[in-house]
């Protein structure tokens, strides 16, 4: 019925529209010019406001409409229940809506049969009116806005202003849900930071991760929650990761842009994006199946003892996952680096090679530096491949053989565990924060070098 | 000029029959002209007509061009650069060219005279490389400007600086040809004048190609002009003929501002 009620607004909305520009056009008879307004917008305007009148009034009324049915039923039942808990009134009137729409309900007696009919044709009440009263609305806000056309009527800055609040609105969703996922980081942060009687430092730079070895006693151990082996965790996988990625990136860039056939070029850049397009899931069964025993089994046939979930495999394939990253945003700065400074430098008589090393290169060299900035961002934050690859374990280790954990893995385990939610959450959110931290300062310092680059041609 | 019309002309460059297509369009038809040494030839025609295609030939600028197809003779001292047997890169060392827009490396004023003597070896001293620098910023009449800060930025110079250290940085790889495409467009007069000034002392050392819109700038500082239209090389000859008593009816056309 709701539904239907809807459907009725929006035919209602596009008659209005028809409508206004009908009436606009007629009025202005045969002198269009002496219209304010094109017709279309005077169309527009009684459809916007018909459609938003009888939508906002429909979930008015509706909601309005619920916590009545809400409050009444739950009068009755306290006069048919008095000594019966809060928790046990709720599940009779959850029990008597589910059995008034057919579903199973944990138990029926005569109480919770009773409540349901009265729900039942409270609600069927409740339809009807909401149904009537948008109707209404949307008719009402259509015969006044098809009255108040005139040939002076100003329909078009009008809905142009209404357009331009729904964008501000769009907007506005947008930014607050950023902070809004920021305060609650921060306010989280804090909250564990409590627990562990503010001492930070031993979180910042305490060598020992267990934050939840005590968790039975209801206590944080702030010996037990330092997160250096996991930054430094995270930090080895990321250089060995820029060390595969930055190479290999950045000489495929400088292949495609300046030495590659447009043919090839053509074919291999989208080879190449490919790569970014393959989940982050698959580069991690890949490393933990694939990778992992390979490198393992390489270094054992010359003596050295590799774990099967090492650094080394996650860093790898993490490298390859950012190859394309780094190649294409590098491949961007290189093409901009204007044409007349390589025509300038052929014409003294140097190389392809010579013009790239000498003249192409130190002027992208800012753009390449913030690309791999980007990318070292990106590992950071990578999780599904160090979960699979790294291993859990919080080990403080400089031997890329051996397995590590990163912030994101832990971050994982936390959440997934079978710990509480709320036990969990403390140190979950702050190692989120922390990393947060880490990339945003990342990403602003990246973003400064581009833009002094591009100063530099502009 | 009368006294240099009067020596005999020997000839840096010749043109055989030269032809080139770009794809389907045949932008150059048919062109055979002598450059002089120690003379500035002027290229002089309409947008469009070919004058600045038929300049990129002379140091295979065009191979950069991948749908670009040259064909006929053109010799650079007796030479046929377009043999199998000679490397553009080399090439392009003995004929330098300067843009129509200044185009400075974004390196230091020091370091963008010294890239071409330092690719190829000029110097094998740092006092070497500095006797280049400040002879080629000497001739190009830059050193006076910016022999306080070589070190300064070639980029922070002016449009007429810039413009003179690209001719600076093409000297200093010892070529014997220049070419220039319209190196004074993007300058204002003074720069200009300046750069005019240049060119006519450049003249004893250089064999120099110049493509250029003004007609005044012709008459003022070659010794020979070329007008091509549509992609004809229509007359040639000394640039006091041509301005004065044109042989073709096109040249006659374009001169008086009827065509272009």
């Amino acid at each position: 019925m709701i539904q239907l009620a809807i459907i009725i607004v929006l035919l209602l909305a596009a008659t209005s529209f028809i409508l206004g520009r009908g009436k606009a056009r007629s009025l202005a008879g045969a002198n269009q010019v002496s219209l304010h307004s094109r017709p279309v917008y005077h169309g527009a305007y009684g459809a916007i406001w018909v459609a938003m009148a009888g939508i906002a009034a429909i979930s008015l009324a509706a909601g309005l409409g619920a916590s009545i049915i809400e409050s009444q039923l739950m009068a009755t039942i306290i006069e048919a229940a008095p000594t019966a808990s809060n928790i046990q009134r709720e599940l009779v009137l959850s029990d008597a809506i589910a059995l008034a729409s057919g579903d199973i309900a944990s138990q029926e007696d005569k109480l919770r049969l009773q409540i349901a009919d009265s729900y039942a044709s409270l609600e069927a009440t409740r339809t009807w009116v909401t149904a009537f009263i948008g109707i209404a609305a949307a008719v009402a806000t259509f015969m006044l806005t098809l009255r108040q056309i005139s040939l002076s009527w100003r329909a078009r800055n009008r809905s142009e202003r209404i357009v331009s609040y729904f964008l501000w609105g769009a907007a506005v969703i947008a930014i607050l849900t950023t902070v809004g996922i920021i305060l609650s980081l921060m306010g989280e942060t804090l909250n564990f930071f409590g627990k562990i009687d503010w001492q930070v430092w031993k979180y910042l730079f305490g060598l020992n991760w267990s934050p939840l070895s005590g968790v039975q006693s209801g206590e944080m151990d702030p010996d037990k929650v330092g997160a250096i082996p996991l930054f430094a965790g995270t930090i080895m996988i990321t250089i060995i990761a820029m060390l595969v990625a930055t190479p290999i990136g950045l000489l495929a860039a400088i292949y495609l842009s300046d030495f590659a056939s447009p043919r090839v070029r053509s074919i291999a850049k989208p080879m190449l994006e490919l790569l970014a397009g393959i989940p982050t899931v698959v580069y991690g069964f890949f490393a933990a199946l694939t990778l992992g025993p390979f490198i393992r089994g390489a270094g054992e046939s010359i003596g050295l003892t590799v774990a099967s979930e090492s650094a080394l495999a996650a860093g790898i394939v993490m490298g390859i996952m950012i190859i394309p990253f780094v190649s294409s945003l590098s491949d961007d700065v290189i093409n901009s680096v204007p044409q007349s400074l390589r025509d300038g430098s052929y014409c003294l008589g140097a190389t392809k090679a010579e013009t790239m090393r000498l003249v192409v290169l130190p002027a992208a060299l800012p753009g390449v530096v913030s690309a791999v900035l980007l990318g070292v961002s990106r590992a950071i934050g990578e999780t599904m491949i160090v979960v699979m690859a790294a291993g859990q374990g919080a080990n403080l280790t400089a031997n890329p053989l051996e397995a590590v954990t990163t912030v994101t893995v832990q971050i994982v385990m936390l959440i997934t565990g079978d710990t509480e939610a709320s036990t969990a959450a403390g140190p979950a959110f702050t190692l989120g924060f922390t990393l947060f931290c880490v990339t945003l300062l990342l990403n602003i310092i990246a973003q400064r070098i581009v833009n002094r680059y591009r100063e530099m041609y502009d | 000029m009368k006294d240099l019309d009067a020596m005999p002309v020997i000839a840096k460059i010749t043109a055989r029959n030269v032809d080139v297509f770009y794809g389907d369009n045949h932008a150059i038809k048919d062109v055979t002209v002598d450059i002089g040494d120690k003379a500035v030839t002027a290229f002089i025609g309409p947008s469009g007509c070919g004058k600045s295609t038929f300049l990129r030939c002379i140091n295979r600028m065009n191979d950069t061009i991948d749908i670009c197809k040259v064909t006929g003779e053109i010799k650079v001292e007796g030479s046929d650069i377009y043999d199998p047997d000679v490397d553009p890169v080399q090439l392009r060392a003995r004929v330098g060219m300067v843009f129509q827009k200044p185009n400075p490396f974004p390196k230091s004023i020091y370091d963008n005279i010294a890239y071409g003597p330092r690719i190829h070896g000029l110097a094998s001293t740092k006092a070497d490389l500095d006797e280049i620098v400040e002879y080629a910023l000497t001739r190009a009449a830059l050193w006076d400007e910016v022999k306080d800060r070589l070190t300064a930025p070639g980029t922070g110079l002016s449009g007429g600086q810039q413009q003179r250290l690209c001719i600076a940085r093409a000297i200093a790889t010892a070529p014997e040809v220049l070419l220039m495409d319209e190196p004074c467009s993007a300058l204002d007069p003074i720069a200009t004048a300046k750069v005019e000034e240049l060119i006519d002392e450049l003249r004893e050392n250089y064999a120099i190609v110049i493509v250029t819109h003004s007609m005044q700038q012709a008459a003022r500082i070659s010794q020979k002009t070329a007008f091509f239209h549509l992609g004809e090389l229509v007359e040639q000859g000394n640039t006091d003929d041509i301005f004065m008593s044109p042989q073709d009816e096109r040249t006659q056309n374009y001169i008086t501002g009827r065509i272009g």
